[in-house]
This record gives structure tokens, C-alpha cells and sequence, in this order.
């Protein structure tokens, strides 16, 4: 166990998946002598070489683009897009090429890409920098998402991405990048070592968790709004209501059961994301719950999220974005049911 | 045509004039030394072939077969000279027209219509041909190309100091695809990378209906040299001067020098696809000007004055391009589609619990008409 922040924990863990496996190769705009604009990256050109650890040119989609090709010849590239609202550049390779390629070369070719994205808001950036484009992409069969909130899963789920087969979104919740806490360093590690490493990493990924236990409200909440969710949760449970937070981890696929089993337990559901609340991840997650455990449900399930607006500047973001206030009302609105 | 700009045919490397006489290049003849009279009549065949298949498959579309055709005739001399110097380690990276590549890298042509017939996505395996899907996202691919040639490089198959083991990527695209970012993003990345790849543009004059002049200012080997790449033009109805500039680009890049821009001048004879109508947008005169410089009857003309097409050997070609129509309309008939559940395979390499819970909803939805029937 040590002491680490989000970011350096995902540092940690692409060291250990280069030094595991020559053939894991960083690309990106300024990850190299820089570090990146959040210093994920740092240390890692100096020890590995401008060979594995790529500064490239200033073009997203000719990032994704020639790392497709790469993969092609068995190279497992780990391409970071410097701020979310700069990811639209590279969304055609992303969505027509990267997503596609298993399925339309009937499984011969795979392409275990990896794109990771610092995103959502919080941190008074200016415009571009704070967005949550996350569901365009989980939108797009083919693509994995998937979103770390702790340092632990920074470490973990990184290592789990690049080990799988599919190409992966990973969403980095950039508010949270020095957030810390405890990380085991030997588990994923002896994860990855079996014989089906590969199969139990991906299912371990694309699996939610239960963040924290209750009874009475279940708070569905991913990446940046977690810590929130936990927050609302410590705050209810003074006022006598006991909430329990699921921490999706991944976007696609959905863990239906781990919500589902909640929403049977509690009856009453909200969903917090940072992304505009239309056709957002809330919608989906929402309309699986009415599938899975209609006759459960003691209240309508309410999503508390960004409004269909493009992001404001940073002065309004403490509003804009579901706040402790607002999570807390929509408990409260549940409840009265 | 006295056309200017990127329609002109200024600069062409040309080794066979369209009257089909043998013309000299005081650098490029020499890569087109080791085409002796067997091998033009292989290249002869080639072309022949392509284009009986082509036609089989246009009127295989218009019979309802097909959903859609996509014709390369009149650009088989680009393809089939280009195609023809790939060997050993090269990769080669098509658009969706290069059927006279297909051949060359040992596709079976009729393969290629299962696409068009709606079966599946991809209908070969790209390792086994060293030859990529067909990719309909305009340009696209040659990102993938770039990538694949700079992993050719870091793998040590480029300048291995044996020059027969040496490999490099070709990569073909067209007009239109020029004034995508991808292509010049691709540019970009080759160039600073010093990647092994010869980017291969067939200028066939028409993006659908739009001339190259809507694409570009300037000829499109201009592009090449804008970032530091070699770049010729050539006369891509000119089967060996396709050939000999081929040879040569993938010569210098095999050697590790770096990228080749090739700009292969031709004409697109037909149509777009089958959905297009070309007397919309361009005239019949200029259709016959082409039709003059077919660059299969500049072949044939060339080899019968060396005395080199005997008519025994023109019979054989008939008869092999009439029986791959036949086994090609055979093939196509005779393919039924796939088990419906087979339409969620592959979507994911490793499992994944919405596909998993959307087929398995949908095969007892489908069983439950063959039990309500039983």
C-alpha cells in the first residue's frame, strides 16, 4: 500500500504496463520532455525513450489514426487527448475506424487502443476545457468506456485497459487528479499474471462497485461525481437517511446488475453526472432501472446533472455542475415519495 | 484537353504514348527494365481481367444482385502497374476501387462482391493478402497506413541492409480524398516520421461529380512537396510508367529514405457507382477523348507492333475473363446469408453484457415464431 493521487497513480500504472510489455507505446501532445499539461506522463520519456513515450503532431485524428495502423502490427498505444472539448478532431477515427474494426474484419483484426481523456469540470477552466463528451462514445458500439474515480481504480483500471483487446475510452476526472489515496500496487499486477489475466481484467473493468451501503436512496454516480455522491451520502446519513453510492467505473458496458440489485434494495434511484442531463448516461442508466425493477421502485427515477447549455464560463460552474446542494435535493425529492 | 492546374497533364512520366508507342525517361526506364514482353502480357491479362470482372459485377447490380458497384474501369494501367512491384513484407492499403490491386495481391476477385451484396464488412483476411479491408471513410485509411509503416519501421523491416528483404507500404486513395485532413495529417505524420510509404493517389478527375479543380488549386503532387515529400506525376493510364515509378517509389522507401507521393493521372470511364449519372455533369466529347486512351488498348496496340499479343494467347485471356464472369455470377447466386445471429459477433473481442444480453434476447425472440409454428 502507498499514499498516491489520481494522477500519479494512472503514472504508476502505465510505468508498470510499459515495463510488463515492450510493445505499450504513449503518444500524444506534449506527454514526452513535458509530462502533459497534468503531468500524468511525467518521468516516463526520460526512462523510456521518445521511441515508446511519442510527442506528436499537433493533429488528433492523425494520433488515432496512425495508432490504428500501429495496432495493426501489434503495438498497443495509450494516446492522450490533452483536454475533452479537443477530442472532436480524432471522433471520426474514433466512431468510424477504431470502433469498427473487429466487427468489419470479422474478428482479424483487434486494435487494444487506448484513449485517455482528462474531463468534466471543476477546476475554473476556461471554454473547451471542462466538457463531458463521454456517452458520444459509449454510444458507439465497439468502444469500451470507462471512467476511474479513486486512485486505486487510476491504477488498477489503466493497466486492465491496456491489457484488453478492445479499444478503451478512459476518462480521467481531471478535478480529481490530486485527490489521495491508498494504493495497492500487487493485486492487479497478480491479476494480470494469470493465465486468464486478460478475460478477468476486462470483466473486472466494465464492473461497478458499491461505493458505500445504504438502504433507503441509491446515488448512481461515475468519475468526477462520486466524490459528490459520497458527500451527499455522509450528509443524509446525519439527517437520518441512509444512502447507498454506486460507483459505475464503466459506461460500456453498463453494470446493470449492480444498479439494478440497488434499485430492488432501495426503491428509489438518482443518477449524478456532469454531462447535460438530455440523452446523457442518466437517460440510459434511468430507463434500464424501469426495465429491470419497475414494480421496486417506490419514487421516479431523477437524474441531477449539466443543463443543455453549452459549458459556461467557470464563474458559473460551481452551479452549473450537481453540486452537494442539488444531489441532496433530489434525495430529498425521492424521498417524499 | 489543354487543362491547367490540377487537371493538366504537365509533368507526366509517360514510358507508353496513348498511340502506343515505347517512349524513353532519361531516370525511370531504367525501372521498367525487367518488364519483358512475358510480363507486359501478364500485366495485359491482368487489366483484362479486372475489367471483364468489373463489367460482370455492374450488370450483377443492375439484375438486383448487387446493392451497389463500384467500377474501376479505365483506371486498371494505376492499379495493376502499381500493384505489380508489392512483394514479401509490403502492405498494401486500397480505397474501395482497387480491384486491379485485389488481383495482384491474390484476391479472389468474386470475394469482393460480398461486401457489395450486403453480407459482410470485410471479405478477406487482410494478413493473409498483406492487403487491408476496403475503407469507404474517404482517406481514412491512410492514417492506418502511416501507422502500419512506421511499425514496419520500428519492427527493423525497413533498410535491413538486404534490399530484397526490405518492405514499405503503399497506399492508395484518390482526387478527393486530397483535401481531407486526414490525408494531410497523414502527409504530416509520414513526412516527420521518415515513414516507409508511398502514398498513391489515382487522380481519376471526379470525386462523384466534382472535378479535381473543386479539390485543388494546384496538380495534387503539389501536396506532397508542401511537406517535404518527394512527389511525381504519372501518366496513370500508362501501365509501365505506372509500374516504373511504382518500382521506383518503393525502392526509396523500402530504403528507409522516407515517403514517395505519387500523383497517377487517369480517367474514371464509368460512373461513380452504379448509383451515379455521369451525363449530369460531364460531356460526351470528353468521354470519347478517354475512351482514346484506354489504357488497355494502348497496351494492345503496343504489343501487337512488337509482334509480342499472339492471338492464341488474346483467346486464352477472353476465355479466362469470360469464365470468371460466369464463376462470379455462379458465386454470387449461390451465397446465402449468414445464420441471423451472426450479425452480433465480433462487435467486441472480449465479452461484453449489452451485446450479450441484446443477442441473447433476440434468439428467443426468434425462437419463439419457430415454437408458436411447431
Amino acid at each position: 500500500m502507498s499514499q498516491m493521487t489520481l494522477a500519479s497513480a494512472i503514472n504508476a500504472g502505465l510505468r508498470a504496463a510499459m515495463e510488463r510489455d515492450p510493445k505499450v507505446l504513449l503518444m500524444g501532445e506534449d506527454i514526452g520532455a513535458l509530462g502533459g499539461v497534468f503531468r500524468v506522463t511525467d518521468g516516463l520519456h526520460k526512462d523510456f525513450g521518445e521511441a515508446r513515450v511519442m510527442d506528436t503532431p499537433l493533429a488528433e485524428s492523425g494520433i488515432v489514426g496512425t495508432a490504428i495502423g500501429m495496432a495493426m502490427r501489434g503495438y498497443r498505444s495509450v494516446i492522450e487527448i490533452q483536454f475533452d472539448g479537443f477530442i472532436f478532431p480524432a471522433f471520426d477515427q474514433i466512431t468510424t475506424s477504431l470502433a469498427k474494426m473487429h466487427y468489419r474484419s470479422a474478428g482479424n483484426i483487434t486494435l487494444p487502443i487506448v484513449i485517455r481523456v482528462p474531463f468534466a469540470g471543476g477546476i475554473g477552466a476556461v471554454e473547451h476545457h471542462s466538457e463531458s463528451p463521454e456517452v458520444l462514445f459509449a454510444h458507439t458500439a465497439g468502444l469500451r468506456v470507462v471512467s476511474p474515480a479513486t486512485p486505486q481504480d487510476g491504477y488498477d483500471m489503466i493497466q486492465q485497459a491496456i491489457a484488453c483487446p478492445d479499444p478503451v475510452m478512459f476518462f480521467e476526472p481531471k478535478a480529481r487528479y490530486w485527490d489521495k489515496g491508498d494504493v495497492d500496487t500487487d493485486r492487479v499486477v497478480a491479476q494480470l499474471a494469470e493465465p486468464n489475466g486478460t478475460a478477468l481484467a476486462t470483466a473486472e473493468m466494465s464492473s461497478g462497485r458499491v461505493a458505500r451501503e445504504g438502504s433507503d436512496v441509491t446515488l448512481v454516480a461515475y468519475g468526477p461525481t462520486v466524490r459528490v455522491a459520497l458527500q451527499a451520502a455522509a450528509v443524509a446519513e446525519q439527517e437520518g437517511r441512509s444512502v447507498e453510492v454506486i460507483d459505475l467505473r464503466s459506461l460500456s458496458p453498463l453494470d446493470s446488475a449492480t444498479v439494478t440489485r440497488s434499485a430492488k434494495k432501495t426503491g428509489r434511484v438518482v443518477i449524478v453526472h456532469e454531462a447535460p442531463t438530455a440523452y446523457g448516461s442518466g437517460a440510459e442508466i434511468a430507463a434500464r432501472v424501469m426495465e429491470e425493477s419497475f414494480f421496486h421502485l417506490h419514487a421516479p427515477v431523477l437524474r441531477v446533472g449539466g443543463f443543455h447549455t453549452p459549458y459556461p464560463g467557470s464563474k458559473f460552474e460551481h452551479d452549473y455542475l450537481p453540486n452537494l446542494d442539488r444531489v441532496l435535493d433530489a434525495v430529498d425529492r425521492v424521498l417524499t415519495h | 484537353m489543354n487543362a491547367v492546374g490540377p487537371l493538366s497533364e504537365e509533368g507526366l512520366i509517360r514510358l507508353l504514348t496513348h498511340t502506343g508507342e515505347r517512349v524513353e525517361n532519361d531516370f525511370f526506364s531504367h525501372y521498367a527494365a525487367d518488364l519483358t514482353p512475358e510480363r507486359l502480357r501478364g500485366f495485359w491479362r491482368d487489366m483484362m481481367v479486372t475489367r471483364a470482372f468489373d463489367s460482370e459485377a455492374t450488370s450483377l447490380q443492375r439484375q438486383g444482385e448487387l446493392g451497389l458497384w463500384v467500377e474501376s474501369r479505365g483506371q486498371e494501367a494505376a492499379q495493376v502497374g502499381s500493384g505489380a512491384v508489392l512483394r514479401g513484407e509490403d502492405y498494401a492499403f486500397p480505397s474501395y476501387r482497387e480491384h486491379g490491386v485485389a488481383l495482384q495481391r491474390g484476391v479472389d476477385l468474386p470475394d469482393i462482391l460480398k461486401v457489395f451484396r450486403g453480407l459482410q464488412h470485410g471479405a478477406w483476411v487482410p494478413s493473409e493478402h498483406s492487403f487491408h479491408l476496403y475503407t469507404l471513410v474517404i482517406g481514412a485509411h491512410t492514417l492506418h497506413a502511416t501507422g502500419y509503416a512506421m511499425a514496419m519501421d520500428r519492427d527493423g523491416l525497413v533498410a535491413t541492409g538486404d534490399p530484397s528483404r526490405d518492405g514499405a507500404v503503399m497506399c492508395y486513395f484518390g482526387d478527393g480524398a486530397t483535401a481531407q485532413g486526414d490525408v494531410n495529417e497523414a502527409l504530416i505524420f509520414a513526412a516527420v516520421n521518415n515513414a516507409p510509404i508511398v502514398f498513391f493517389c489515382q487522380n481519376n478527375q471526379f470525386a462523384i461529380s466534382e472535378p479535381t479543380t473543386r479539390q485543388s488549386k494546384v496538380a495534387l503532387a503539389e501536396r506532397g512537396k508542401g511537406v517535404g515529400i518527394p512527389s511525381v506525376r504519372v501518366d496513370g493510364n500508362d501501365v509501365i510508367a505506372s509500374y516504373a515509378v511504382s518500382n521506383w517509389a518503393m525502392q526509396y522507401a523500402r530504403s528507409g529514405a522516407g515517403p514517395v507521393f505519387v500523383e497517377a493521372f487517369t480517367y474514371r470511364m464509368g460512373a461513380h457507382t452504379t448509383s451515379d449519372d455521369p451525363t449530369r455533369y460531364r460531356s460526351k466529347a470528353e468521354e470519347e477523348y478517354w475512351i482514346e486512351r484506354d489504357p488497355i488498348s494502348r497496351l494492345t496496340t503496343y504489343l501487337e507492333s512488337i509482334g509480342e499479343l499472339p492471338d492464341e494467347f488474346r483467346a486464352a485471356v477472353e476465355a479466362e475473363g469470360k469464365a470468371l464472369g460466369k464463376r462470379t455470377r455462379e458465386a454470387v447466386k449461390s451465397w446465402e446469408r449468414p445464420p441471423l445471429l451472426t450479425m452480433f459477433d465480433h462487435a467486441y473481442a472480449e465479452p461484453h453484457s449489452t451485446v450479450d444480453a441484446e443477442r441473447a434476447w433476440f434468439e428467443r425472440y426468434e425462437r419463439s415464431f419457430t415454437e408458436a409454428h411447431s
